[in-house]
């Protein structure tokens, strides 16, 4: 993937806030319930499982498995040539919580359902956005 | 066939109160350079005297998804545009999007002729973006979405930092992980629009009516994996409208009234494109589950099928959804052709669906399924009559659907 000149930048929002900037301190920082443990993504005031409102973001290990991808073609958005992948991730703490990102550091043809990654973070602005790569074998 | 579990509640609580008296379409075409309210009234009117009716016996109308138009095109405008335009006086009207799909308001719309809020509803989804979208194409639509002017917000937060702007991603992930958990081959998912290109080579208004082949559908360019350039519909400009109509104000009427027999408008998950407990289904199955459980038809009594093919795959996950095959089969299901032809068991997107005959946004296919169970289909009439037709609209978080019968 040849790395875009441009990305269109997420609003950050309060509840939004503490996963676009943990990367400052590389820290992925999910959302999690305090009563009963869960991990829920996107980020929200209650417990998608509990209805606890008990609630806040706390960092997590960066590793997933590629959950599902897609490669695409199509050019979408000025400065953010195709070919790419894009990937749903699965949490290693909690696979049932996706983050959609791109996968990058190898060829799209070498992306496969069930690959470790891991996560690393590049800054655009205020926001240190959330990339997966493969994890060194 | 594998009939899903009702979920219990009243069987059928419309009991036969609300039907579908008329139906007519616009001028549907690519580019057409038309104004989007006037397809919309053109649409309106042809249905009205369809239905043998006029614009002052009109007293209800709805629409998807109101007059907001978040890309161009996207709305030929809304109820009270309509209203106006016709000089309806409505006692009861309706513009949403949150809702069961497309079809959502159009059930609204049969809840209130059931209930006596109205006699005759105007029900239209109207689309002019061939045309709205003609300098800049369908990526540059998108490319002009928030891009310098401010963030992306809503669920574009989470895809659009990606690079993932289109629903030709979001689904593309999931047909991506079905592909992996049930081996779906591109030669099982070409049928769909195949089928669609045979059966719009025989509907004078579709949009793409020249010969598909298998080898055209595999050397086409790839949009995003696993979907190529036949695997999503084609924008065009075009409105469609039927009339919704409490049975007892039907009499004397010149078309045989359609009894709308269940809808289906669940929503059992976060209506989200990537937290679904299970990514091989989506809101299609929760919005046929409830239909199923309003009714006392199972799918084997369905005769025609107008599915959503807004993407091939959606159409896939509909013939699931539905019941008219196991979970996981339904590349199996489709890929002898034969099946889904129009002299098969289950003719499937009998106009040429959205893929071929336009994307007129899921109300096409209601369209679709009413003029087949009027026996009104021309040369693509399914020569057996019909007389039960499954219509369903909607992708990811978004689906309705509905269950027609001719004999009420």
């Amino acid at each position: 993937m040849i790395p875009p000149e441009q990305r269109m930048l997420p609003a950050v929002k309060p509840l939004s806030r503490d996963f676009w900037t943990g990367g400052e301190k590389g820290e992925l920082r999910i959302h999690r319930c305090r009563a009963c443990g869960h991990f829920f993504h996107p980020p929200g005031p209650i417990c998608v499982r509990c209805q606890s409102f008990d609630v806040a973001a706390e960092p997590v290990s960066g590793r997933a498995t590629v959950a599902t991808f897609t490669v695409n073609h199509q050019q979408w958005l000025p400065g953010f040539p195709p070919p790419y992948v894009v990937a749903l991730v699965e949490l290693e703490e909690e696979p049932g919580v996706r983050l959609p990102t791109n996968i990058v550091g190898c060829e799209p043809d070498q992306v496969e359902i069930g690959m470790r990654v891991e996560v690393f973070f590049e800054q655009w602005e205020d926001v240190w956005l959330p990339l997966f790569r493969p994890v060194a074998q | 066939m594998a009939a899903p579990v009702p979920p219990g509640g009243p069987m059928n609580p419309l009991a036969g109160r609300a039907v579908i008296s008329g139906a007519g379409q616009s001028q549907v075409g690519r580019r057409l350079g038309r104004d989007g309210l006037e397809l919309t009234l053109e649409a309106c009117l042809r249905a009205i005297g369809h239905a043998g009716l006029t614009p002052a016996d009109i007293d209800g109308v709805a629409t998807y998804p109101g007059p907001i138009s978040p890309d161009p095109g996207f709305s030929g405008g809304g109820a009270g545009d309509v209203i106006g335009g016709l000089g309806i006086r409505a006692r009861w009207y309706l513009g949403a999007m949150e809702t069961a799909g497309q079809l959502g308001p159009i059930a609204e719309a049969c809840l209130a002729v059931a209930t006596g809020m109205a006699d005759h509803v105007l029900c239209f989804r109207s689309v002019w973006e061939s045309t709205a979208q003609q300098n800049r194409g369908r990526a540059g639509v998108l490319a002009g979405g928030s891009q310098g002017r401010g963030r992306a917000d809503g669920f574009y937060e989470w895809f659009a930092p990606y690079g993932a702007m289109s629903a030709a991603n979001w689904l593309g992930l999931m047909a991506q992980r079905y592909m992996h958990e049930f081996g779906l081959t591109r030669e099982q998912l070409a049928q769909v629009p195949l089928n669609a290109r045979r059966n719009a080579a025989l509907n004078p208004n579709a949009v793409y009516r020249d010969p598909l082949t298998l080898e055209d559908y595999l050397g086409s360019r790839m949009i995003s994996t696993p979907f190529c350039l036949y695997d999503c519909d084609v924008p065009c400009d075009g409105a469609t409208a039927v009339i919704v109509s409490r049975r007892e104000a039907t009499a004397g009427l010149p078309q045989a009234p359609i009894t709308v027999e269940a809808l289906g408008t669940g929503m059992y998950e976060r209506p989200t494109w990537d937290q679904r407990a299970d990514l091989t289904t989506m809101a299609a199955h929760d919005a046929a589950h409830s239909m199923w459980g309003r009714t006392t038809l199972r799918p084997a009594d369905v005769d025609i099928a107008e599915l959503y093919d807004g993407f091939s795959y959606l159409t896939l996950q509909w013939l699931e959804a539905l019941g008219f095959c196991e979970h996981g089969a339904a590349g199996r299901f489709v890929e002898d052709g034969e099946r889904i032809s129009l002299s098969g068991e289950l003719p499937l997107n009998t106009q040429g669906g959205q893929l071929s005959g336009g994307r007129l946004h899921g109300v096409g296919m209601l369209h679709e399924a009413c003029v087949q169970l009027w026996g009104q289909a021309g040369e693509r009439q399914v020569a057996s009559e019909p007389a039960v037709a499954a219509v369903a609209a909607g992708g990811g978080p978004v689906a309705g659907c509905m269950l027609l019968t001719r004999n009420g």
